[in-house]
């Protein structure tokens, strides 16, 4: 960090902002990739996905043509776990900061709000493409080893996994692009509400409130609009490749709603953050 | 804390639990000050509530008045279904009735026009003695059925089972149902000569003058495809011959009626077949119902309706504020370092942490206990006004939902306390109650898995706690889905409560074993 605050000090107002958004950005990945527990809980966040859409693709059968089971999503459940995990990570990529008063240092630093959000934003961004794409590719290995076992066969109308299937590459990386915007929503919430506790339990309730509500709802028509704008639900759409039209809303609509909650989130974080007081 | 700072008086033991309530004292005065955590936990308290009744608060469909909102009541205050196809006259003091039924068909709805021949499992058809033409009116009836052999059932929910085997034009099955007082005995014969005794059930205070005579009924077809299980609507048939009577009954025709008026909510008429009854040649009767007598059950045979448990959807989100009080009540100490100043002045840090697992599950009971009191009431009020069913429960099954929902959220809280001490951060401690209490559930209730990889989730993982908010019961004699995601807990609600305390108990112990053996 000294380096930076040396950097600041000879920078002029314009024409110096490229550089030092590289710098900030350079910052923020050391900080992130040195934070002690940040990669295990990674680790953590791949090996749940793996684990438990391997579990669920070993405990799902399909004993004849026409089961109607989702080859794909199955492979993909593990999603729901390992994002998780992610929303953790990412909170702690800003409340960590807050917990050890780190966050006076970097806005002494880097003394514009914005592009310290932007920064971590983007480094989380990087950070999550590719380990969300580890989890994706191994869990449909996984499911794609273990489903044929399970009556997942030609004979009943599964085609062994491959992301050279529209729909199942689709899934693939939509389930990526979802990791990532759970992370910028926990981003922007912990970005708003500064402690770890509370951020965890915003973003974690906004992800699994929705779908335990609506199982008591008993009008189809609420029960889809809850779906409709449920992050969870909705975004993981995009993991569906059969039953599309019975889908409460399209795949990748789906994941333009989470877009909306993350971008949401990350706007009123980014307005705290420009007004208050670190 | 400046009481809790003055020197400990010499250790007599009297002394000792005046430490243990100055620990006590000390940690709530920390828990009472915070404003945020006073603030969440009344939040928890709001959006528990709030949660619950919007979750409940769709209007029901096809408008229904409010008229239409309870199920009939059994002489035990149950919910029941009581359709069935009713061939009756009216029996006055002591009384016999023996009839051969012949045979017991059955018709299902295929779909798409179609129809399947076949009794269900649980089609009936035999003699019944039953108060009044009323729903919920107590009863007893010795029947065949189309799977299940002879049985001997009254009031609703009990089940004696009789000789089993099948009846056909072949091998008959004679039927008698003999008033005593309040004692009526069923039997059961093949060749009308040699009985045998199905069994006997008990009415008390059922009155002198009651309605008897023959029935047929049949619940919906339960069909197991592998993209799930479905009903489909089904009539029985009964063919008697003539019957026998003996004693008070009255003179003149038998008259037939539909008693309550359809199928209920667990039976329905195929398009092509309705209810009635023909009287043969021979005196003999043939008659022909659907619906069921039984208690109700979840599942899609409860039709459109609420169990108390529904209302109480919200304490998950009541739990994830409060998981995330007890972490902090712990974690903060750490992050501030107060924890310091704590075990300064109280050295046994095992007292520490049990003082702050009373307060913390203190004020987690109360909110759980006061959110279901105000929930359940205010929410069966509007969701019966809105035309919805709502399951009704023993006022014991209420205070157990109401104490359970307070002690769920004394697990949680105290759990949390016990997975904060031990992991000392807030974020990774959260996020790990949070997913291993709710996430469980989810998965096991979505749908997604099959049936006995749900009931494993609930069996082991904290989530089994939610099972002490269940109230709907099981009957072996009524076909439904009994699994998680219609609401039915693998364990006993106790037990499932058993093993939520259990996680918590050792959170709780490792962390007290962590912090005596570890530096602050």
């Amino acid at each position: 960090m000294s380096v930076l605050s040396g950097a600041r000090l000879t920078s002029t107002a314009n024409g110096a902002w490229r550089g030092d958004f590289g710098r900030a950005l350079r910052a923020e990945w050391t900080k992130l990739r040195t934070a002690g527990e940040m990669g295990r809980l990674l680790l953590l966040a791949v090996g749940l996905t793996v684990a438990v859409g391997g579990g669920t693709a070993k405990a799902v059968k399909c004993p004849d043509a026409g089961c109607g089971q989702d080859a794909v999503k199955l492979a993909l459940t593990g999603v729901t776990v390992g994002q998780a995990v992610i929303a953790v990570f990412a909170v702690l990529a800003v409340s960590g900061e807050y917990g050890t008063g780190m966050i006076h240092t970097t806005l002494t630093a880097v003394p514009n709000r914005i592009t310290v959000l932007t920064t971590k934003a983007t480094v989380l961004t990087t950070v999550i493409l590719a380990s969300g794409t580890a989890a994706v590719l191994a869990s449909l290995l996984v499911g794609r080893s273990i489903l044929p076992g399970n009556g997942f066969t030609e004979a009943h109308g599964y085609a062994p996994l491959s992301l050279a299937d529209g729909p199942t590459l689709r899934a693939a990386v939509g389930s990526v692009l979802y990791l990532v915007l759970i992370a910028l929503l926990g981003l922007g919430v912990a970005t708003a509400v500064r402690e770890a506790a509370t951020a965890i339990g915003i973003v974690l309730g906004l992800l699994y409130l929705f779908p335990v509500v609506t199982q008591v709802v008993n009008d189809p028509e609420w029960q889809r609009h809850l779906q409709q704008i449920s992050p969870m639900t909705a975004g993981l759409a995009v993991q569906a490749t059969v039953h599309l039209h019975e889908l409460p809303i399209g795949p990748w609509a789906g994941l333009g709603v989470l877009a909306a909650w993350a971008a949401a989130a990350l706007l009123v974080g980014s307005l705290l953050l420009h007004r208050r007081d670190a | 804390m400046t009481a809790t700072l003055t020197p400990r008086p010499p250790a007599t033991r009297r002394a000792e639990r005046g430490g243990f309530l100055r620990t006590l004292h000390a940690e709530w005065t920390k828990f009472r000050t915070v404003r945020g955590w006073v603030l969440a936990m009344a939040g928890a308290l709001l959006v528990t509530i709030v949660v619950g009744l919007l979750g409940t608060a769709a209007p029901a469909p096809g408008g229904r008045g409010a008229d239409s909102a309870s199920y009939p009541e059994g002489p035990g205050g149950e919910a029941v279904n009581d359709s069935f196809y009713f061939v009756h006259k009216t029996l006055t003091g002591e009384g016999t009735l023996t009839v051969p039924l012949r045979s017991l068909a059955g018709v299902v709805d295929a779909g798409t026009g179609k129809t399947a021949q076949g009794a269900q499992p649980w089609a009936k058809a035999g003699i019944i003695v039953k108060e009044s033409l009323t729903q919920g009116s107590p009863y007893a009836a010795v029947m065949a059925t189309g799977g299940h052999g002879v049985r001997m059932q009254y009031d609703y929910t009990h089940d004696t089972a009789g000789p089993s085997g099948q009846v056909s034009q072949e091998s008959p099955r004679w039927l008698r149902l003999v008033r005593s007082g309040d004692s009526l005995t069923g039997s059961t014969s093949t060749d009308g000569s040699h009985w045998t005794k199905v069994g006997s059930a008990q009415l008390p205070g059922l009155a002198r003058t009651v309605r008897a005579g023959l029935f047929a009924t049949s619940p919906e077809a339960k069909q197991d495809t592998a993209a799930g299980t479905g009903f489909s609507p089904a009539v029985a048939t009964g063919t008697f011959d003539r019957p026998v009577l003996t004693g008070g009954w009255s003179q003149g025709a038998w008259s037939g009626t539909q008693v309550g008026g359809d199928a209920g909510t667990s039976g329905s008429y195929t398009n092509t077949t309705k209810g009635g009854f023909t009287q043969t040649d021979g005196g003999g009767f043939t008659v022909t119902g659907a619906g069921d007598i039984a208690p109700v059950v979840g599942g899609p045979v409860m039709g459109v309706g609420f169990s108390v448990e529904n209302f109480l959807v919200g304490t998950f989100a009541g739990l994830i504020v409060v998981i995330a009080v007890g972490t902090v009540f712990i974690t903060g100490e750490y992050r501030r370092g107060l924890l310091r100043t704590t075990v300064a002045a109280t050295p046994p840090r095992g007292r520490v942490l049990g003082a702050k697992a009373l307060v913390a599950g203190g004020v987690a009971c109360a909110i759980g206990l006061v959110a279901a009191a105000i929930t359940i009431p205010i929410g069966e009020h509007s969701a019966r006004g809105r035309g919805f069913h709502v399951f009704p429960v023993t006022s014991a099954t209420d205070v157990r939902v109401m104490v359970g929902t307070g002690l769920l959220c004394v697990a949680a809280a105290v759990l949390a306390l016990g997975v904060g001490a031990l992991l000392r951060r807030s974020g990774a401690a959260v996020a790990l109650v949070i997913a291993s209490i709710v996430l469980p559930f989810l998965l096991a209730t979505s749908g997604v898995l099959p049936p006995g990889a749900s009931e494993w989730l609930l069996r082991v993982t904290p989530a089994a706690g939610f099972a002490i908010q269940q109230t709907l019961p099981r009957y072996a004699q009524v076909l439904s889905v009994y699994e998680p995601s219609t609401g039915y807990y693998p364990l006993a609600p106790w037990a499932g409560l058993a093993v939520l305390c259990g996680y918590a108990a050792l959170a709780f112990g490792l962390a007290v074993v962590r912090l005596r053996g570890r530096d602050v």
